[in-house]
């Protein structure tokens, strides 16, 4: 909770502080400030946007490659429609030369009651038909705001210390590394005090997210325009080539949004009502310290 | 005991709610994406790019120049490759060497000028050694040699009011055969006197093959391949873009791709 701390007068309560204190002795914390719930949902849209819109424009050309150029003859990972034997079309996904069977999802789904060979599906690319100049224009506008509202969050993050004090693992944490792998391991989870800090591997995920994930998301992105290769050509080294940059774009996509469903599996077990309840008004609800049912 | 149905009527609830809302959304971008007040909204980015990238690459940053050894073995042809896509009579020109094929150089012009392929070839040439994007996602390298763009410019002048270069080709949208509708292009000022920016005859050390538009085809090192015209005819300078074909610059465009294409 990148925001948590005991109510005290902030921005968010200038004229509620009676209702503050009131909240406070019941067992409420003020966890999240309004620039953090606002950049959290404006991040929601943008990354299913921005994975949907980009899976139609991966569709284009739903083949991967490593290096500065394609390599037609030998892809890293291709989703493509075969026919069998008996001239049956089937969807397929090949990775690293080993091909698997995808047909209903991947190759070959169906769009509107019909068959369609198209690599990822129509209920999860945006627009659900192939069109992928349209798939550019959400995919641009979304980049920009994902961008705006990340450097936003971050640089506020870092000025207000919330950035250290909630993300960075402190010293305590680093003492207990064992009990912390531990106790993710088991199926316990905290409601009370302990559920108002966020534990070292919790820190360590949204540090990875933050610092490595989401940075090398727009790197990667950005490494695809030949404009900013011609003004920036250290991004090409840096990914080696451009395809080796479109195909890292693509895996770093599959990583946040594992991390997204990881997120989304612990919000619903850790107390789903109080968690949305605390991301949407800022209040999240300090139970005593119980087993779960 | 009590507890299990309220459990599973919640999580069912949820899991409907999900489905729902995720119906909703798709249902919601193919209406908004179909809806041209909203796409206008968001093809303001594109604004935004081009700004931002230009200010970052200033005019003159060059495309990175590969060696001869990093050629792509495949240089994948994409759009027009061949009769389907050309007007009658083009294939038997390509045929005789396009010994009387002419590219005529007109509109906002001190003077216009045509050149024959042995003209263009007289004059001063630059080879590169450039990876081709595809707005698709896949790329080629490829070597290039022909004149710069600027030399034919130069050669012609520009009159004042001058501000975008309109590329006329003889290649057509299958469905116009015909010849009613032939494929365009266009830059502004900034990419056509960029120096990598050339009018190539010539495809990794021989003559440009039809597939990647035979005789001449434009090179614009900074932006993806579609801004690249082929079978070209005509060079046109101009200054403003919305009188011409679907009002956006170029047939691509026409069709909902960026004017812009550098990212």
């Amino acid at each position: 909770m990148p925001d948590c701390f005991i109510v005290s007068p902030s921005i968010d309560t200038v004229s509620a502080g009676d209702v503050a204190s009131t909240r406070k002795q019941q067992g409420w914390i003020y966890r999240y400030s309004t620039l953090v719930r606002v950049s959290h949902w404006v991040n929601v849209l943008c990354l299913a946007i921005l994975l949907m819109s980009g899976l139609q424009i991966f569709n284009a050309h739903p083949a991967l490659y490593w290096g500065e150029d394609s390599d037609f003859e030998r892809p890293v990972l291709s989703i493509y429609t075969a026919f069998t034997a008996e001239g049956r079309p089937i969807g397929m996904t090949s990775i690293l030369g080993r091909s698997f069977d995808t047909t209903g999802v991947l190759g070959r789904s169906e769009l509107n009651g019909r068959p369609v060979q198209r690599a990822f599906p129509g209920w999860i690319t945006i627009p659900s038909v192939q069109d992928l100049a349209t798939g550019r224009v959400w995919h641009f506008f979304f980049a920009w705001l994902f961008v705006v509202n990340g450097v936003g969050y971050l640089s506020y993050s870092i000025v207000s210390r919330r950035f250290a004090r909630d993300l960075l693992p402190h010293r305590e944490q680093w003492k207990h590394v064992g009990g912390a792998i531990r106790d993710h391991l088991t199926p316990r989870l905290h409601r009370g005090m302990n559920a108002a800090d966020y534990n070292l591997i919790q820190r360590l995920s949204y540090l990875v997210v933050i610092l490595a994930l989401a940075p090398l998301v727009v790197l990667s992105g950005l490494t695809m325009s030949p404009a900013v290769d011609a003004a920036a050509p250290w991004l090409l080294d840096a990914f080696g080539g451009r395809q080796s940059a479109r195909t890292m774009h693509f895996i770093t996509t599959w990583l946040l949004t594992l991390f997204v469903f990881v997120h989304v599996v612990m919000v619903l077990v850790s107390g789903f009502l109080n968690n949305i309840r605390s991301m949407i008004t800022g209040w999240y609800a300090i139970e005593s310290e119980r087993r779960l049912p | 005991m009590m507890k299990h149905p309220v459990l599973f009527n919640r999580r069912r609830f949820f899991a409907t709610g999900a489905a729902g809302a995720a119906g909703l959304v798709l249902g919601g971008c193919d209406r908004l994406s179909a809806a041209p007040t909203f796409r206008d909204f968001l093809t303001r980015a594109e604004g935004l790019s081009q700004r931002v990238q230009r200010a970052l690459l200033g005019r003159g940053a060059l495309a990175r120049e590969y060696l001869v050894a990093d050629i792509s073995e495949t240089f994948r042809a994409n759009g027009s490759q061949g009769a389907e896509n050309l007007p009658p009579g083009y294939i038997e020109l390509a045929q005789r060497g396009f010994a009387s094929w002419q590219l005529q150089v007109d509109g906002l012009v001190m003077k216009q000028v045509t050149f024959s392929i042995a003209d263009l070839r007289a004059l001063p040439a630059r080879t590169q050694i450039t990876r081709h994007d595809c707005v698709e996602g896949w790329s080629c390298i490829g070597s290039w040699t022909g004149p710069q763009l600027s030399t034919i410019l130069d050669r012609v002048g520009l009159r004042p009011e001058a501000r975008f270069i309109v590329f006329r080709c003889a290649d057509e949208l299958p469905r116009y055969v015909g010849g009613a509708n032939p494929f365009y292009e266009s830059l502004d000022l900034i990419d056509a006197f960029h120096p990598q920016t050339i009018l190539a005859y010539d495809m990794n050390g021989a003559q440009l093959p039809l597939a990647h538009g035979a005789p001449l085809r434009l090179r614009v090192e900074r932006q993806l391949g579609y801004k690249m015209a082929k079978f070209l005819t005509r060079i046109e300078v101009v200054d403003r873009l919305d009188h011409i074909g679907g009002g956006h610059g170029g047939t691509w465009e026409d069709n909902g791709y960026e004017w812009y294409a550098g990212i």
